[in-house]
């Protein structure tokens, strides 16, 4: 039994929930719809006009994010300043009846609080930044304009999902993402590896979602509503309609929000997303799409407190959050791939917010977003920087780096140390919040699995070290293995790197426990309040312990990597006899989903489809052909050839022959007409001398 | 009072206008048969209005409109002959066939 001198992780209860703001901030938040709409604009000026621009849509897609950045800065400020929760709706359409009473409507809103702040900044920050980036990677791509259309809908779709006071937006969102994470996962999609991935990500996401649209549809159904306002006003009234449901609807939104956010075992998707073009893992891995999830849990977060509604789930969370976060770390370690480093990576760091979460530590789990995305923007950044330079993923091919690549070996490195969690940088703060907040409930509630998750968690952060350590041996160290001529990258593409490492480093202060708690503030302010763990001060013990695991870890690391090994197999010399097959090959669990689901459906399902293809609906389709063309000719050679035809063709040619002899007629001799006109008169007095 | 004299001038007059109208070839000799028409009729409604006794004398003022429209219509008709002679350097009406199809 782990036990430590001073828990300083409390039960906060936020004070209250926070009002609506005014003035300027008022203002501010009116019109906050934009922030969703002027991306989602911007991919339609692209796609029109993009081409014809001097910069190809660029200026388009990254004014729209820095706009998106700058109004989630003040908006942030703002809530520090004087917190708020705000959210308006607008009706849609009211398209029936739900069995209460209540009208099925359908609202389009906007939420302007604390979480949805938050994003708002993350997303447009980190945005800007890769997407200036972008610029440089990307050039010269055949598709360039297409690619920031895309990437525009990327964003947009992200901050429609977290603008999103209903659980309908939110699905729109949820999906706007998805499509679009697929679009640029297979953007380069001449290789045939890149599209599969693109599908593979699609399909594992989509597979998850049915559990979101589950949930979405019994809360909606039993509460009567799709806001997440009227869902947690259910909760906090102890509704006993939804209570019966609670946990089914706890249950499969967790399962959506597991699919987007990478869970395991859904998290077999996201390594194979690096395809993507660097920039896209980048923005993928830091801000949009695989926080989804979390968000999500989040936004929810008073639902899975709440006893006898989602808090039954809290052990499930925080089992599948811990499995996540040690399993996808000791999976990053026999990776060749540099960005497949950083993916499995990514997918252990969202363990580790997802844990939290299942610990009851909102601000924790939140907070590790906020500075995830900031330092693992940097990491692919610099990755992406690193391979525009070697020209290869794999880092056998690199080493040596450091000299060649000074600013990207720098920044590399401020962002791995803060995702290893070295004080103060901002992977410290949030890393070591989360792990207080999983003692706390270890010693209150969470009874021995929180011990054990901590102990994961303890662990997870000397992998996560190791693997770091590795990866910066063998990427800048050592000696030069790959062909390609090496150069330091552009500035459009070394300046973002450096503002992300900048914040990177500094990004953790915002929540220092005890001295600087601005973003726990900044979170709780919410239409709901929040009742969580969170840290009072900070946890000495816990904080040396995590500092520990890291230091060891990269010590680890760097002994065994640290010298330049010439070949895989002595770079690969730690390999345990049981542990190394079961990583190097995922844990099988690709091959359990390639023979255990895809397979035996593909064989007979893709069969059966042939067979009723063949038979049954190119017959129907052949025989509807046949009658048709039977018909057709018949309509043709005696109605259309010979009736109408021929009354056509007559009136044509009478036509033709009267004006043929009328035109004579026509002479162009005025006294010609003259004297027709003075015969016409004159046959008309005779005519009127005869009749009268 | 009789009006036959008057009735015969006039149809002579108007006679000797129709044939100069169809039959003359130059514009200027068809735009003075015109003028011939109209003082035919001129003749016709002062001789009606002398018979009919009119004390607001109708058939006088009516001539003299007539007179006005002749001589803007002369204007006009002048006008088109010279630009017709400027263009195509004669102004024989049997020589213009653009009213054609």
């Amino acid at each position: 039994m782990l036990s430590f001198a001073a828990w300083s992780a409390a039960e906060g209860g936020h004070a209250g929930a926070a009002g609506e703001p005014s003035g300027f901030l008022g203002v501010l938040a009116q019109g906050a719809w934009l922030i969703p709409v002027v991306p989602l604009l911007a991919v339609g000026l692209i796609v029109l006009f993009g081409k014809r621009l001097p910069l190809k849509g660029w200026e388009l897609a990254e004014g729209a994010l820095v706009f998106v950045g700058l109004y989630g800065a003040a908006l942030l400020i703002g809530n520090w300043v004087d917190p708020f929760a705000f959210e308006r709706h607008v009706e849609i359409a009211r398209i029936g009846v739900l069995p209460g009473g209540h009208d099925l409507v359908l609202e389009w809103g906007w939420v302007v609080d604390g979480l949805s702040t938050m994003m708002y900044f993350v997303v447009g920050v980190v945005g800007s930044f890769v997407f200036t980036y972008a610029k440089g990677y990307m050039k010269g791509d055949v598709r360039f304009t297409w690619f920031f259309a895309a990437f525009s809908l990327f964003a947009g779709g992200m901050l429609v999902l977290v603008s999103s006071p209903n659980t309908i937006q939110l699905i729109v969102g949820w999906e706007l993402v998805g499509v679009a994470s697929y679009l640029l996962i297979g953007h380069w999609w001449e290789d045939h590896a890149n599209n599969a991935a693109a599908i593979k990500a699609f399909l594992v996401n989509k597979v998850a979602d049915v559990g979101l649209f589950i949930g979405v549809i019994i809360s909606g159904l039993v509460v009567g509503s799709f806001r997440f306002t009227d869902l947690l006003d259910a909760v906090e009234a102890g509704d006993s309609a939804l209570a019966d449901v609670g946990v089914w609807v706890g249950l499969a939104l967790f399962i959506g929000a597991m699919g987007k956010s990478a869970q395991w075992p859904f998290h077999v998707w996201l390594p194979d997303a690096m395809a993507g073009p660097t920039p896209v893992s980048s923005l993928m891995h830091a801000a949009t799409m695989v926080t989804a999830g979390v968000y999500l849990l989040g936004r929810m977060f008073p639902f899975y407190q709440a006893e006898g509604f989602g808090a039954g789930l809290k052990p499930l969370i925080l089992v599948i959050g811990a499995l996540t976060l040690f399993l996808g770390g000791l999976l990053a370690l026999v990776q060749d791939d540099i960005k497949k480093v950083l993916a499995y990576s990514t997918v252990s760091q969202l363990g580790y917010m997802t844990a939290a979460m299942g610990a009851g530590a909102y601000t924790a789990g939140l907070f590790h977003l906020f500075t995830h995305a900031f330092f693992k923007g940097l990491l692919f950044l610099a990755a992406g920087s690193v391979i525009h330079a070697v020209h290869s993923n794999n880092m056998s091919d690199m080493g040596g780096l450091r000299k060649a690549m000074p600013k990207t070996y720098w920044t590399f490195l401020i962002g791995s140390l803060a995702l290893a969690g070295i004080v103060p940088l901002a992977g410290f703060w949030s890393k070591d919040e989360i792990l207080a907040s999983l003692a706390y409930d270890g010693q209150h509630g969470g009874g021995g699995l929180a011990t054990f998750v901590l102990v994961l968690a303890l662990a997870g952060a000397f992998v996560t070290a190791f693997y770091m350590a590795r990866t910066v041996n063998l990427t800048f160290f050592g000696k030069y293995k790959g062909q390609a001529h090496l150069h330091e990258s552009p500035r459009v593409m070394t300046y973002p790197l450096i503002g992300l490492a900048a914040l990177a480093a500094v990004g953790g202060l915002v929540n220092m426990p005890g001295w600087f708690t601005a973003f726990t503030s900044w979170l709780a302010a919410r239409a709901h309040p929040i009742v969580e763990h969170h840290a009072s001060g900070l946890n000495w013990g816990l904080a040396a312990l995590g500092t520990l695991a890291a230091l060891a870890g990269i010590a680890a690391g760097t002994a065994l990597f640290g010298r330049d090994r010439a070949t895989q197999r002595e770079r690969d010399r730690f390999r345990i006899p049981v542990l190394y097959p079961l990583l190097e090959h995922k844990y099988y669990l690709d091959d359990l989903y390639d023979y255990g689901l895809v397979r035996p459906i593909r064989g007979p399902l893709a069969r059966a489809a042939n067979w009723s293809n063949n038979v049954i609906i190119d017959g129907a389709v052949n025989a509807f052909g046949v009658v048709a063309r039977r018909l057709a000719s018949l309509v043709y050679g005696g109605f259309d050839q010979r009736g109408i035809d021929l009354g056509i063709n007559a009136a044509a040619a009478a036509a033709g022959e009267a004006g043929g002899a009328l035109r004579r007629v026509q002479t162009g001799k005025v006294q010609q007409y003259a004297a027709a006109l003075f015969l016409g008169a004159v046959a008309l007095v005779v005519g009127f001398l005869i009749f009268t | 009072m009789t009006i036959n004299q008057f009735l015969i001038l006039g149809s002579l007059l108007f006679s000797l206008g129709v044939y100069g109208v169809l039959v003359r070839r130059n514009a200027v000799a068809v735009l003075l048969s015109i003028e011939l028409m109209l003082a035919a009729v001129n003749i016709n409604l002062v001789a009606f209005g002398s018979l009919l006794g009119d004390t607001l004398r109708t058939g006088h003022i009516f001539a003299l409109f007539v007179i006005t429209v002749a001589a803007a219509e002369v204007g006009i008709g002048l006008a088109i002959v010279i630009l017709i002679f400027r263009n195509r350097a004669s102004a024989n009406v049997d020589e213009l066939d653009l009213m054609k199809w």
